[in-house]
């Protein structure tokens, strides 16, 4: 038995240093390659060639010096990669920028930027794009699937340059003007209230009678929280309250029951419940707590108190099937302290608006922070976030629209193939209740091809982040790849390149060995 | 009659196969193809719409190859150039708030509005100079479809041949092109792109596309190779080979053409990707180069003038869009032709239509 787990372990690290070895030499190759090409296509001296400098000639042998130019492109390659390798030994040196800075340093810069970039609109399209998506395959070939396959046929597209400029217009000219007086208007409320009210009925579905009840119930709710909205001036004082906290809590509790136990579990059901009310009544102190410290460790600290409470909650309301139970109690907690967290973040909107550096301008159209945010405030923990997610608003939407039509396609297409499967029909045999056929077995197994492409779309990050930094005007990664080309600037061209093959293959890596985790079908051979 | 639930399904189950069957009697596996593809209406009015826009596109502008040196030039039948300026644009065409080169075309009748459906002189508008919008978007789509095309060729030959030579003979040559494969794959397009494109992207569009063809068939070789992998086990091959067909016979007669549905929707995706990746490009400056004119680079070019003339931003975009989403469309109707396991949903009136012709037989 031991003998046959070392046997395990010890094929599993073969398996792991021979990919290592072979993604290793695939970035060699490809660096070499790339810095070649490069190198061949770019003349660092252009410019100075054409300049009427009185030390042209003096310039030209310096930089030619400082870049080595003398040294032909191939073999000037393997300097630069002694650099790269002695990373091994801490030694990280991937050259100097034309301006004589060390590449590393600027790409370290660089790369907290591309990711506050991205991982938002990552996590959003994730989860917007494999729900919408599953809907989609349960509700095969009705109007929501139809006009669905429409959106992100629509949404593949759309350049995202092109976006950009409508939602720069759209989202924030206009809606900052918006903001100057926020009433809404009857010939922009209606139709939103109609479309909105479509889309849900279309999510619902059901016999004809049964659409047409959801779309106006939907479409009266929508209008008149809406105009109460505009009433209240909400827009420009946005906060939930104890009650807009309250109302979110149970509705989280309702739908996670629904889809991790089933509403006919009584015991989960009320234990979910249960949370959101706690929920609810610790608002008061969370808001406290909050208060007292102001840093990122009490958004930590409140997540770790609701999750605790919900944890016991769970714990002490049964003794059968405690862990489903535990467990649908605490994911309705995370997801309420989302809205309770957000909340703290709403309360600061009328200050950062009112400040000087804003003027009642709060949505901007370019750039990653502020520079002149009001120095008294700069110190405030919440002021700082706002700002950082007033300028991660637009490029988030941006790349969401883009990247979520691939999950939509993908896990539609994914759960229909396995609900095709045998063991579905095993399962409906069986008897069990459709919310387990459909979560239980088909959802759970449908995920699986998911992995793939979650960890391959994470490598392709910095594609996307090009041409997305240079519309909103972010300085990241994108940026500095642009700087490097537009300047024939090598060095700084390899460290960002680098960077980004290293965290496809890296992703490739994980990419094989959790499929072979979560998929025991999937075995490595040999 | 089946009265119980589970009989009438049965009964249903039958017909349909019955139905689906009948539709396919005495087919061959194109024509089969070629009827899945006809009917599904989303893919069909795409391709109608595609092939509209190029014939539009390119008649109207007409065909510009050559560099700036020896140009060939086949002229389209818009009156207007690219270089030519209206003397007049700074009076002429002026909008509601007074902004000159307003779109002219009118597509509301004459019932809704007086003016009725027109043209007028600039369809399209003017832009800032006075030179014709609608010969600059026809010539940038013209680019953008070139790119395309030469895109899409040449990645669905590189793609197919490397694939189906690694898929075919596997062991070390499977090793050493997929390898090769992957060391294109790390680096992803828009890298690559950038830095062909900043170095040719003045050389027109031409050059432009065979270089960025030489760098987009990764992702489609891969698809081929899989699909030989598992069609060279087959023994449709093993007869071939027993009847003593050549490697390069069994390679392109026997293979491939059971292939070719993976071939021609990879093919799809690359060129809807392509345009998308050729007008990025543009628009990020690596690609084609003022004063050319591509409809990445108008977009980037009118991008900050959209309060004041927000028809110079709109047309290039639509353009963009529609090419886009047609090959789109038309790669998903041709990946539902060529599946297999893709059944047609059975109506209401097929049921109706199969229970009359049953009637009419009995």
């Amino acid at each position: 038995m031991r003998q046959g787990c070392r046997g395990k372990v010890g094929k599993l690290f073969a398996y792991i240093t021979r990919r290592v070895g072979m993604l290793l030499l695939i970035v060699f190759g490809a660096s070499f390659m790339v810095y070649n090409l490069e190198a061949v296509s770019s003349d660092p001296l252009a410019d100075l060639q054409q300049s009427t400098a009185v030390n042209k000639q003096f310039l030209i042998n310096t930089l030619s010096r400082e870049l080595q130019l003398d040294v032909p492109p191939p073999l000037r390659y393997f300097t630069w990669l002694k650099g790269l390798v002695a990373g091994l030994w801490g030694h990280f040196d991937l050259g100097m920028t034309r301006d004589q800075h060390p590449v590393v340093e600027y790409i370290a810069t660089a790369i907290p930027t591309t990711f506050r970039l991205v991982i938002g609109s990552t996590v959003l399209a994730i989860v917007l794009g494999i729900t919408i998506g599953m809907v989609t395959a349960l509700r095969q070939y009705s109007r929501f699937d139809y006009s669905m396959t429409f959106v992100s046929f629509l949404l593949f597209s759309l350049p995202i340059f092109w976006v950009a400029v409508l939602l720069k217009q759209y989202m924030a000219i206009q809606f900052n003007d918006f903001l100057a007086d926020p009433t809404i208007s009857p010939s922009f409320l209606i139709p939103f209230a109609l479309i909105g009210g479509l889309i849900m009925a279309g999510i619902i579905g059901g016999e004809r009678r049964r659409f047409f009840t959801t779309w106006a119930v939907v479409a009266v709710g929508i209008a008149g929280l809406l105009t109460l909205m505009s009433m209240t001036k909400w827009f420009i004082h946005p906060g939930l309250g104890i009650i807009g906290i309250g109302v979110f809590a149970f509705g989280f509790a309702v739908a996670m029951t629904h889809l991790s136990t089933g509403l006919d579990d009584k015991k989960s059901l009320n234990a979910s419940l249960i949370t959101a009310g706690a929920v609810t009544l610790l608002y008061y102190p969370m808001q406290w707590v909050m208060n007292e410290k102001g840093s990122l460790l009490s958004v930590v600290e409140v997540l770790l108190i609701i999750q605790l409470v919900a944890a016991a909650i769970g714990y002490f309301i049964t003794k059968v099937d405690r862990r489903s139970i535990m467990r649908t109690a605490m994911l309705t907690a995370l997801l309420s302290s989302i809205p309770l967290i957000f909340d703290r973040f709403m309360q600061e909107f009328g200050a950062y608006m009112n400040s000087d550096a804003i003027n009642g301008r709060p949505v901007p159209t370019v750039g990653q922070a502020n520079q002149i945010l009001d120095p008294s405030q700069s110190g405030n923990f919440w002021i700082n976030s706002l700002d950082g997610i007033m300028h991660v608003i637009l490029p988030t939407i941006a790349l969401t629209l883009i990247s979520f039509a691939g999950y939509v396609r993908f896990s539609r297409g994914s759960l229909l193939e396995v609900l095709n499967m045998d063991y579905i029909r095993t399962a409906r045999a069986k008897g069990l209740t459709e919310r387990t056929v459909i979560v239980r077995h088909a959802m759970r197994n449908a995920m699986l091809p998911l992995t793939t492409i979650l960890v391959n779309d994470f490598a392709g990050v910095l594609g996307g982040a090009i041409i997305t930094e240079g519309v909103f005007g972010w300085k990241g990664m994108g940026q500095l790849f642009a700087q490097a080309i537009g300047s024939y600037d090598l060095n700084l061209f390899m460290g960002v390149f680098i960077i980004g093959a290293m965290l496809t293959v890296v992703a490739n890596l994980v990419a094989d060995l959790l499929f072979g985790v979560v998929d025991p079908r999937i075995r490595i051979r040999k | 009659m089946a009265r119980n639930p589970k009989e009438l399904e049965k009964t249903v189950e039958k017909n349909e196969n019955e139905i689906s069957l009948r539709e396919t009697e005495g087919l061959s596996q194109g024509q089969i193809i070629f009827r899945r593809f006809v009917r599904h209406r989303a893919a069909m009015a795409s391709l109608i719409s595609l092939v509209f826009i190029i014939l539009f596109v390119f008649s109207a502008s007409g065909l510009h190859l050559g560099s700036d040196k020896h140009p060939v030039t086949i002229p389209g039948w818009w009156p207007h150039t690219i270089t030519e300026i209206d003397v007049n644009a700074a009076t002429s065409d002026l909008c509601e708030n007074g902004i000159p080169g307003c779109p002219t075309l009118d597509i509301l009748p004459s019932f809704i509005d007086k003016t009725g459906v027109g043209f007028g002189a600039h369809p399209f508008g003017m832009d800032n100079l006075g030179t014709d919008y609608l010969a600059l978007v026809m010539r940038g789509a013209e680019q953008s479809i070139m790119v395309m095309l030469i895109v899409g060729i040449m990645g669905v030959v590189l793609g197919a041949v490397v694939g189906a030579i690694a898929g075919f003979y596997g062991g070390v040559v499977d090793a050493i092109l997929m390898r090769m494969t992957d060391m294109f794959l790390v680096t992803p397009v828009i890298v690559l792109g950038s830095v062909i494109g900043y170095r040719f992207g003045n050389l027109g569009v031409v050059p432009l596309a065979v270089m960025l063809g030489f760098f987009s068939w990764m992702g489609l070789a891969r698809f081929v190779r899989t699909e030989f992998l598992t069609l060279r086990e087959r023994e449709f091959v093993d007869a071939a080979r027993v009847a003593g067909a050549s490697n390069r016979r069994i390679i392109f007669k026997h293979i491939l053409p059971n292939a070719v549905g993976v071939i021609i929707v990879a093919g799809t995706l690359l060129m809807s990707g392509a345009i998308l990746l050729e007008s990025a490009l543009s628009y990020l400056g690596f690609g084609v180069q003022s004063p050319d004119v591509s409809l990445g680079l108008l977009i980037s070019k009118y991008q900050d003038t959209f309060t004041v003339s927000p028809w110079l931003f709109w047309w290039p975009g639509l353009f963009i869009i529609s090419i886009a989403l047609c090959i789109n469309f038309i790669g998903d109707g041709l990946r539902d032709a060529f599946d297999p396991r893709q059944k047609r949903r059975i109506t209401k009136k097929d049921r109706i239509k199969a229970s009359d012709v049953s009637k009419v037989g009995a």
